[in-house]
């Protein structure tokens, strides 16, 4: 059978091969390619992870294992084809990555993919803090408290490529990342990749089919272990150092967090949620001591009020605008968006005050935060904080309620719309 | 002798310690099958919460008002927050839970600073309960709180007296720790809310439809299994360290003990925590290693093979990683647990 060309998709993955070649070209400072650097490494990452959690319903807190062990099996092919001349092009390193990752992931995978659901999650957990604990305890390997460092240059590279400047490397993260992402998304339409849908749906029902489930969350497993591994082996020639906090349960749970923001029931979800994880790591973190505290807050309300993250509310508003109904939610969004900026300036004004009372007391009691002065000895700037957190708070909830009530009536006219056009079909 | 006895008492308090943390989350998993991954947290807050109401009151009325003020936080999440979830099934359930872990550690440094508090336990549990004496010639004998000084000298050098104290702190933990689980037991199976609180565990529509409030026994539940975690926090805290570390440092081992025993089985986590705290803590005081293993064997080894990590790794190098392992292990040989019914 002989499929049509389907335009859409070839214009969604030229436009996103484009933008990737064309983004040095843009951010073209020395931090612009670091930080788009780390979003190639990130977008692998974080769409394996979504193999698992978001593909495969298996909520795992040890994905930085994969990731970590490929970084570390990477350094360890990049010294060993520099120094001891192993003949593995540098530009292949990333792949021992992967099969570093896809050989972990068949070894570990093997215990924990037995059980699915909370079970799953413990284990993965344990696991985690299984491989972190053994990196402290064989230096041989894990390069003890300094890590394993490497050399990524090559002296007479084909066309003059050593992987001397990081724009190379970005290159070569873009060409890996285009290639990763493509193959993950044809992994989306193999029968594994639909028998593993059918597993996170209903495994009861599979099982009677006739298929195993275990097997089918091992192979998924073993699939989204060599993607991480690439991504680690990649992270491992972008940064020439692997330290053991890369398979340690802050950078799991990272990968989870964010791979949940961005959203983990679309495809493009977990690519939303990397790009904001390298932001949140590399800029947000500079910005604010407590933005761990507002990550941890994004995400408890994401999880209550939004669970298919950033990709399910745009995808929601894409339907809202096709049925052409997106003008009337204006006035609200301008209106949540003002009251919610009032009641973000209240609280993270309140939330930076304690900071410095907390950490920068030397310091004295006058501090800069937004282009104004706080005064942390003085009560109005405190009362000020409040009222415009509680005030904030307020006009919120009623915009919110208003929003709500538009919002619910607008979903009804569309349903009705749609089983109409059923109804006529 | 007296080494294998302090030990094996050393162990058995820190497993009950674990019991008290695996307690409630077990209750609250086999209730709501939601696996509170923000238990650690509440036993930190417990610490904490501890450490500051004692500067008011004293050490005493904290440990009951602490576990309160816990326990109240928890049934208040679980009002405005996990309820909210709940239809959303138990994946949004374990990450909402796992966001609150999050916060609370950013709001703990926010509140109370990023360095160990000075959180010691009161001055009557400050010596040791007990004091074993072995002598070389009268053998072993015990007496209770410190031994004299001259009691522990030799007086000539042909004698060998070691004298091994049993911190009262540890002594007490045991006690409030079996204490808890007597009336938690009681409270289950004696009482009528226990009974209310059972039906709705296996039979929640059924005991919907008598007219029981099965949500708010969940509230309660909720609460009540964050208390636990609180006053272990308060004892914890004091007789270890009250820092910000320390819900990481004991969460993926709890949930080792969950998993071990059996998912939602208190009896199995019973039997897991002691196992587990008796174990890690016999690895700790031995400072064996392959490389002594064979030196007592006789079996020589190069000197390659003795330089290798592996071998001159000790026992208490690895205790560290005991649970997880045996984690590991389990899931390979017995994968529902220790005492866990269900095969899922």
């Amino acid at each position: 059978m002989k499929t049509p060309i389907n335009r859409s998709r070839w214009i969604i993955w030229s436009s996103f091969a484009l933008l990737m070649g064309l983004a040095p070209l843009v951010f073209s400072s020395g931090l612009g390619i670091t930080v788009l650097s780390q979003m190639g490494i990130a977008i692998i990452a974080c769409l394996s992870y979504n193999i698992l959690f978001g593909q495969g319903g298996m909520l795992s807190f040890g994905h930085a294992v994969y990731t970590g062990l490929g970084s570390f099996m990477a350094i360890h092919a990049l010294n060993a084809a520099t120094e001891g001349g192993l003949p593995l092009p540098v530009a292949l390193v990333p792949l021992a990555g992967g099969l570093a990752g896809l050989g972990f992931a068949v070894l570990f995978g093997y215990v924990t993919t037995r059980k699915a659901g909370t079970t799953f999650a413990m284990i993965t957990l344990g696991l985690g803090e299984l491989v972190f604990a053994m990196s402290l305890m064989v230096p041989e390997f894990f390069g003890g408290e300094g890590g394993v460092s490497g050399n990524r240059m090559v002296r007479d590279g084909l066309w003059g490529i050593t992987f001397g400047p990081p724009v190379q490397v970005y290159y070569l993260i873009a060409i890996y990342t285009f290639i990763c992402v493509a193959a993950m998304y044809a992994f989306t339409l193999t029968p594994l990749g639909r028998m593993l849908n059918a597993v996170r749906d209903n495994p009861e029902r599979v099982e009677f089919i006739g298929y195993d489930t275990q097997r089918v969350r091992y192979l998924a497993f073993i699939v989204a272990g060599f993607f991480a591994g690439i991504s680690g082996g990649l992270a491992a020639l972008n940064f020439e150092i692997v330290t053991a906090e890369v398979v340690g349960a802050a950078r799991s749970g990272g990968y989870l967090l964010f791979t949940f923001l961005g959203g983990a029931t679309f495809f493009f979800g977990p690519i939303l949620g990397a790009i904001l994880m390298v932001l949140a790591f590399v800029l947000f973190s500079e910005f604010s001591q407590a933005w761990l505290l507002y990550l941890g807050l994004i995400f408890l309300l994401m999880v209550m009020f939004a669970p298919g993250g950033i990709a399910s509310l745009i995808m929601m508003n894409l339907r809202v605008a096709r049925y052409g109904r997106l003008r009337e939610l204006g006035l609200s969004y301008l209106g949540l968006a003002a009251s919610g900026l009032v009641m973000l300036l209240g609280g993270s004004a309140l939330v930076e005050m304690v900071y410095h009372l907390q950490l920068n007391q030397s310091e004295g009691p006058v501090f800069g935060y937004l282009g104004a002065e706080f005064d942390v000895g003085s009560v109005t700037h405190w009362a000020a904080a409040m009222s415009l957190l509680a005030v904030g708070a307020g006009l919120f909830e009623w915009t919110r309620r208003g929003f709500l009530r538009k919002w619910g009536a607008i979903q009804t006219a569309i349903e009705v719309d749609i089983k109409s056009r059923e109804a006529v079909l | 002798m007296e080494f294998f006895i302090i030990s094996m008492l050393n162990g058995v308090s820190y497993g009950l310690l674990l019991f008290m943390l695996s307690s409630g989350l077990t209750l609250i998993f086999s209730m709501m099958g939601v696996l509170n991954f923000a238990h650690a947290s509440f036993y930190m807050l417990g610490a904490y919460v501890g450490y500051t109401l004692s500067t008011f009151t004293g050490f005493w009325p904290a440990l009951v008002l602490a576990p309160l003020v816990v326990g109240a936080l928890g049934a208040l999440f679980e009002r405005v927050c996990l309820r909210r979830v709940h239809k959303y099934g138990h994946v949004a359930e374990l990450l909402l839970t796992f966001g609150l872990a999050y916060v609370v550690l950013e709001l703990v440094q926010l509140i109370w600073g990023r360095i160990a508090l000075e959180f010691k336990p009161p001055p009557s549990l400050r010596g040791p309960l007990f004091t074993l004496i072995n002598h070389s010639g009268q053998g072993l004998s015990m007496m209770l709180g410190a031994a004299p000084a001259e009691l522990c000298r030799a007086a000539d050098k042909a004698v060998r007296v070691v004298c091994s104290p049993f911190p009262a702190t540890r002594g007490f933990m045991m006690l409030v720790a079996v204490v808890m689980l007597v009336s938690v037991w009681l409270l289950l199976t004696r009482t009528r809310i226990g009974l209310v609180i059972q039906a709705a565990l296996t039979h929640p529509d059924m005991a919907e439809a008598l007219g029981h409030n099965v949500p708010r026994v969940f509230m309660l539940v909720f609460g009540a299994g964050t208390a636990l975690a609180g006053l272990a926090g308060v004892i914890g805290g004091s007789i270890f360290l009250t820092e910000p570390a320390m819900a990481a440092t004991v969460g993926p081992v709890i949930f080792v003990v969950v998993v071990v025993g059996g998912m939602g089985s208190l009896s199995g986590a019973f039997l897991a925590s002691l196992l587990i705290g008796v174990i890690q803590t016999f690895a700790v005081a031995f400072d064996y290693s392959l490389a002594t293993l064979a030196e007592q064997l006789g079996l020589p080894l190069s000197q390659g093979v003795l330089s290798s990590t592996y071998v001159k790794m000790t026992l208490s190098q690895v205790a560290p990683i005991l649970p997880f392992l045996f984690l590991v292990l389990m899931l390979i040989f017995r994968p529902r647990g220790l005492l866990g019914t269900r095969e899922s």
